[in-house]
């Protein structure tokens, strides 16, 4: 087991089956295995927002969709969060790389990475943070399930120690 | 032509074909209700520039129902970067119509920067996609209507907004009713 192979269990436990990435290096691994797997629509996009939209039509289609993406696209991706899933009421699981914590080496990841659960806080969207790589697939689960209940996103927050194992 | 005339020929085809529309944010929205309200109508109220976004998740979700979606050029130029996810995606049951009226209409008719030169179509085009068309007068929108299943189509239009009224329903009831028809199983 490895932290992307128990992020993925958890997708498939979901049935999410519409996935949009932006890359992180920490979601390489994970962004490969979905990209492998065909009963999920992997669409690659150009920034963050972009993919809540298509996230968003996709749901309107019948699909269960989740996008993965480091969590400075949260930024990019506010507007559509509130004006979109919020104001219409679409459910949507936002995986993210969460930068900028403790173990992060590149100084320009922190402002974000610490303004990150405040903003979703802000947002009224809740989040999941796995403990251990035991908890991961339950806790994307959850989200899932949380968001579909709640009719609105909610988030998956994997730091920098979740990816060391 | 203006605006509205565009929405009607294209709202005429989405009948015909028994489309699905996602319609952009702003007077577009109001001008497609006022010409005909229909289940298969999605009217954005927020999140300027993903109309073709949404259309995109749709048709992916949705390979058997045409996809139709009616966007303005000031939004697509705030996400530019939607026209290359388009080409990589490629789906046939898609159709993006870009109403190119170099105008910011629901806002006072501030001039965008196709007014000044940026040319849609070819942006497409250099974006990756292979079927694009652009059309500047009824006729050849009317044809092109027919010819084109999926693709991009630019449809170049005079500046100006119709007088119509604003959409009365909550956006859960505007989600609510497309939602009966646009996510049954058998499509």
């Amino acid at each position: 087991m490895t932290p992307s192979k128990a992020v993925y269990n958890g997708i498939k436990d979901a049935g999410i089956d519409l996935i949009v990435s932006v890359p992180c290096i920490n979601l390489r691994e994970l962004i490969s295995l979905v990209d492998r797997d065909p009963e999920i629509i992997h669409v690659p996009v150009t920034r963050e927002e972009e993919g809540v939209g298509i996230c968003a039509g996709a749901y309107m289609g019948g699909r269960r969709p989740a996008i993965l993406m480091q969590n400075s696209g949260l930024g990019n991706s506010i507007n559509a969060l509130a004006s979109l899933n919020l104001l219409y009421g679409i459910p949507l699981v936002m995986i993210m790389s969460h930068r900028g914590v403790e173990g992060e080496p590149v100084c320009a990841q922190v402002p974000m990475g610490e303004l990150t659960p405040k903003l979703l806080d802000t947002l009224g969207i809740p989040y999941f943070i796995p403990d251990s790589m035991a908890n991961a697939a339950e806790d994307v689960k959850m989200a899932w399930e949380s968001a579909l209940e709640g009719k609105m996103p909610s988030a998956v927050l994997l730091p920098i120690s979740f990816w060391r194992g | 032509m203006k605006r509205m005339d565009a929405i009607r020929e294209i709202s005429g085809k989405a009948v015909q074909s028994d489309a699905l529309i996602v319609c952009n944010i702003g007077i577009p929205c109001k001008e497609l209700c006022s010409i005909r309200d229909t289940d298969n109508n999605f009217y954005m109220l927020g999140s300027m520039g993903l109309a073709s976004s949404i259309g995109l998740g749709l048709a992916l979700s949705r390979p058997h129902r045409k996809v139709i979606v009616i966007d303005g050029d000031g939004s697509v130029l705030m996400n530019l970067g939607s026209l290359a996810t388009i080409a990589t995606q490629a789906p046939e049951n898609y159709l993006l119509v870009i109403i190119d009226n170099g105008s910011y209409g629901s806002t006072g008719d501030q001039p965008t920067a196709t007014a000044k030169g940026a040319d849609l179509a070819q942006l497409a085009r250099g974006a990756g996609n292979s079927l694009v068309c652009e059309v500047r007068d009824p006729r050849h929108l009317e044809q092109a209507l027919q010819d084109m299943d999926h693709g991009i189509l630019v449809v170049k239009a005079e500046p100006g907004n119709a007088d119509v009224a604003t959409i009365s329903m909550r956006p859960e009831d505007i989600l609510r009713r497309f939602m009966s028809g646009s996510c049954r199983p058998s499509d």
